[in-house]
């Protein structure tokens, strides 16, 4: 079990970079583009890592600890999920609520390092991150919840259990509602459309990229890498709860999970293929639905 | 025991010797001394009473009626001790370098002898046994920091914060001499040794009083009115005394005076539970619109009384419905937010004073890249706000995991309605938090990060000596308070049993798993120290031998920037601050641009607090006027002062001989 943990860890420092190009790919494919290689990111974080940095005068410390905080945090938020019936290499109790706090931490990290650089638009970028991160943070506890409620354990490990197919007609509907709210938390906090477009650059509608406009090098590999592990860390959670565990061997629970991984990808490009970008008054109302589909499953649950 | 009189005596002391010498350098000298040593020793009073366990008494005879002089310290009382006397000496230290410059313009030995009084009376305010002598030193402790707030006395908006805090004080003292005198004629006793045997039994009215006598020092919503006033007008120092420390006697004494009510009751836990996230959610709004760094704080701090508040909730509510676990956790959690919350606002409140002398204003729109110019008092304030948002390896976020830990073991018992308002309780922590995190990148980033927005804020520079030191200790002080929360949970344990007095089957369990939790916490933190460390490692061999370089802040190809272009505290807040129009009612002036060359647009925004003007404000002057209308019995003339005396003896003496 244990080995497990370590090879589930080093699948996603490993796997977390083909995901962004597994949703890439299927938007190329869905607009009849032939688009970018499968393994882009991986191109990308290499280039940059290889490269040096330029900083801007009005920097600090905190520009230089932002991405490298961002970074710890979700590695360390990373250690405390499971996969695919197998327990995280760090289990305990309240370990579920420690992982939001890290989440929180990188988000922290990110948003001071923009507002260093002094600019309008990262400015911009940043606000707009801390506004709708702490609407979404309501609904991703809430979900989470829900996996407390039903199992009565306070560990992601723990609880992150996949129920007996006798228990499938009694949990199926609360599962389903968990998975929606947690899908739309993914598009949200990994600042996916409908939420935020990642291919705008300069444009007045941006969240995420605008944050890092000013980041270049190793630090800009750092942040994209940690983007890409947050992607694989909210995936986890929504696969867990929609791809079934326990198929009689480890090996064919993992292949289901990481096809699993690969369909959450293919789903969030088609979101993106398909959908246009809300305005941004309209995010609360989809982080509030969010939210109103993690606390009718606590009430399906509680019934 | 002897430790803590001897505390008492430095403290009262320098209070003397500060008024003796003048109001200069030596004034300043004696007091801060005085609070600084007095601080420490009754630190470390409350450190081995805390380890020790059990409880220590003195008793002296008084002449006074009804009262005893009866002080006694017990693991409830140490725990609140802790933050009076942490925040006591880290004032003094910084006080006394800030106040240096001021040496015989203000007169400093009366300031400090208001300080010095305000601490011992903090710290009387636990200790004290009697009711009645409880009622003299909530006095003391209610009218000291009125003269300490209004130092700069000559400022009208100082004077009239004065009076609002003088007033809510008041209003609150009321409640509590109605209570004690309701106490009495029940119990036929003061003394609360009798008064926890349960010699008053359980009563709603008492309840109540408690709840707003209480509430209105520590600032539950809506008698929170008087901190955004009072802790920008007061000097840094006394701020962070007032917000970390003095505003937890209200905690305790709701804690206190729950012990002689018996076992808390449902409807108890889902009201306080209901009053804690109001007083949570509209703190940390109201916080996020504001624009000067202080008020901010002091927003914060009703937020994090909320956050306490929430917890006794979660944990009255585990008494009254069987979770021993929940009643266990929520119960530590508020008395471990009690000491973390004086840690951190302590922190930030000091480098806000730091701001506020290097800078010349905590305006947010005034400051910006003081980062640069003030590196000490910037590490600071990171720290700070890192730890207030309930960030690992902050301090903050220990209470915050047991209360949701709280939270989820109702939650999992699936009984309602105790499950739904576990739920609530996730769901808006949850709101909190976030929050607070928009509200501390904003108090953070706008003001330290960034270009100055001010000629001020361009000049700034850290403070020297212990106003420059003192932040950064309590800085440390909460990371290691968070590194060390284990050992904090176990010490609180005993006082969370006084609250409790008998708690329902599991709160073994719960503590168990508390410290189980906290102790991974604790490594987890540990372990992100060393992945950043790595990472940095990392990071700055990647970069070795690499050309790096500095130039402009991108700004899409346009090179002229100006700091007025970035982000201002309005702006910054603009999201929230709209859709949160209906709570905050932010009043927005715009001079939007005209014509096709326009000359000149302006906005202004500002969210002035309304239950202080549309609720507070009427009640106050009500008040106010009363009490003028009394003047007219109190004119001067020695004659009908005499005439008075007389009357009153005629009457006791007909009500003798009757």
């Amino acid at each position: 079990m244990r080995a497990l943990s370590a090879v589930n860890l080093l699948l996603a420092l490993g796997l977390s970079p083909l995901l962004l190009g597994i949703i890439n790919r299927t938007k190329a494919v869905i607009s009849g583009r032939s688009g970018r290689p499968l393994l882009q990111v991986y191109f990308d974080l290499a280039k940059l890592l290889g490269k040096g940095a330029v900083y801007s005068r009005t920097t600090t410390w905190v520009f230089k600890a932002g991405p490298i905080v961002g970074l710890a945090a979700v590695l360390a938020a990373l250690a405390v999920l499971p996969l695919g019936g197998v327990p995280a290499l760090v289990a305990f109790p309240g370990d579920v609520f420690v992982l939001v706090a890290f989440l929180g931490l990188a988000r922290f990290a990110l948003i001071c390092g923009a507002l260093d650089t002094g600019s309008s638009f990262e400015g911009m970028g940043a606000s707009r991150e801390a506004a709708f991160s702490a609407l979404a943070e309501p609904a991703l506890l809430l979900a989470l919840l829900v996996f407390v409620s039903r199992t009565g354990t306070y560990s992601l490990s723990r609880m992150y259990v996949w129920p007996g197919a006798g228990d499938w007609l009694a949990s199926g509907p609360v599962l389903i509602l968990v998975v929606i709210a947690l899908f739309i938390l993914l598009l949200s906090e990994n600042s996916r459309i409908p939420v935020d477009d990642p291919n705008t650059h300069l444009e007045l509608t941006m969240i995420h990229e605008v944050m890092v406009l000013d980041h270049g090098g190793p630090d800009l590999a750092f942040i994209l890498y940690a983007a890409a592990l947050k992607l694989w860390l909210f995936s986890a959670l929504v696969v867990g709860a929609a791809v079934p565990t326990g198929l009689g061997s480890p090996l064919l629970d993992e292949l289901a999970m990481l096809a699993g991984m690969g369909m959450c990808a293919v789903a969030v490009g088609l979101v993106e293929s398909t959908m246009a970008r809300l305005r941004l008054p309209r995010v609360p109302q989809l982080l509030t639905a969010a939210g109103a589909f993690a606390a009718l499953a606590l009430a399906i649950l509680g019934r | 025991m002897g430790l803590f009189l001897a505390s008492l005596a430095v403290l009262l002391a320098g209070a003397v010797l500060a008024p003796m010498a003048g109001r200069g350098r030596a004034a300043n000298f004696f007091g801060a001394t005085g609070a600084f040593l007095g601080s420490l020793l009754g630190l470390a009073f409350a450190c081995l009473q805390l380890a020790a366990g059990g409880e220590a008494l003195w008793s002296a005879p008084w002449a006074m009626p009804l009262g005893r002089l009866s002080l006694g310290v017990d693991a409830l009382s140490a725990v609140f001790l802790l933050p009076t006397f942490i925040l006591g000496a880290a004032a003094a230290l910084s006080g006394h370098s800030a106040l240096k410059g001021q040496a015989g313009r203000r007169p400093l030995g009366a300031h400090w002898f208001f300080v010095n009084v305000s601490i011992a009376a903090t710290a009387l305010v636990p200790a004290a046994r009697d009711g009645f002598l409880f009622l003299v030193v909530w006095e003391v402790m209610s009218v000291a920091p009125f003269f300490a707030i209004t130092l700069r006395d000559e400022d009208s908006r100082v004077r009239h914060a004065g009076w609002v805090y003088l007033l809510a004080a008041h209003l609150g003292a009321a409640c509590l001499v109605a209570l004690m005198a309701l106490f009495y004629a029940r119990a036929g006793s003061l003394d609360f040794a009798l008064l926890a045997g349960g010699a008053a039994g359980p009563s709603v009215a008492l309840f109540v009083l408690a709840l707003v006598g209480c509430g209105a020092k520590a600032g539950f919503v809506p008698f929170h009115v008087w901190l955004p006033e009072a802790h920008p007008a007061a000097p840094s120092h006394v701020s962070a005394f007032l917000s970390g420390a003095l505003i937890k006697t209200g905690i305790y004494g709701l804690m206190r005076i729950q012990t002689f009510l018996g076992a808390p009751e449902a409807w108890q836990g889902y009201l306080l539970l209901a009053l804690g996230l109001t007083t949570a959610l509209f703190g940390i709004l109201f916080a996020l619109a504001q624009r000067d760094v202080k008020r901010l704080l002091a927003y914060s701090s009703v937020e994090n009384i909320g956050l306490i508040l929430t917890a006794i909730g979660l944990g009255y509510l585990g008494l009254a419905k069987g979770f021993g676990a929940a009643a266990c956790l929520g119960l530590a959690a508020a008395l471990l937010h009690v000491i973390n919350h004086a840690l951190m606002k302590g922190t930030l409140f000091l480098a806000a004073g730091s701001v506020l002398h290097g800078a010349g204003g905590t305006i947010i729109d005034g400051l910006g890249g003081l980062g640069r110019r003030m590196p000490a008092t910037t590490v600071a304030f990171a720290a700070g706000a890192l730890a207030i948002c309930g960030l690992p390896p902050g301090n903050g976020l220990v209470a915050e995991l047991l209360m949701l830990l709280s939270a989820a073991t109702q939650a999992a018992g699936r009984t309602f309605p105790v499950a739904l308002a576990a739920w609530g309780a996730v769901a808006g922590l949850a709101l909190v938090a976030g929050l607070a995190l928009f509200a501390f990148t904003k108090a953070f980033g706008l003001s330290f990060l960034g270009e100055p927005r001010s000629p001020a804020a361009a000049g700034a520079h850290d403070p020297a000596g212990g106003e420059r030191a003192a932040p950064l200790i309590l800085a440390g002080l909460c990371l290691a308070a968070g590194l060390c929360a284990p050992l904090l949970f176990q010490a609180v344990l005993p006082a969370a049993a006084i609250v409790a007095r008998t708690y329902p089957a599991g709160a073994a369990e719960g503590a168990a798993l508390g410290t189980a939790s906290l102790t991974w916490l604790s490594l987890a933190a540990v372990g992100l120290i060393l992945l950043v460390a790595a990472l940095a490692f990392v990071r700055s061999r990647l970069l070795a031998g690499r050309p790096v370089g500095r130039g402009l802040t991108w700004d899409c190809g346009y090179l002229a920037p100006s700091p007025s272009m970035q982000y201002s505290s309005g702006s910054f807040a603009a999201p929230m601050t709209g859709l949160m129009r209906p709570v905050l009612r932010t009043e927005t002036d715009l001079a939007a641009p005209e014509g096709i060359f326009p000359a000149r647009a302006a906005i202004e925004s500002e969210t002035p607090d309304w239950l202080l003007e549309s609720v507070s404000e009427p009640v106050f002057g009500a008040v106010a006027r009363f009490c003028d209308a009394l003047k007219a019995l109190q004119h001067g003339r020695t004659p009908i002062y005499i005439l008075y005396i007389l009357a009153t003896l005629v009457a006791l003496l007909a009500w003798r001989l009757g």
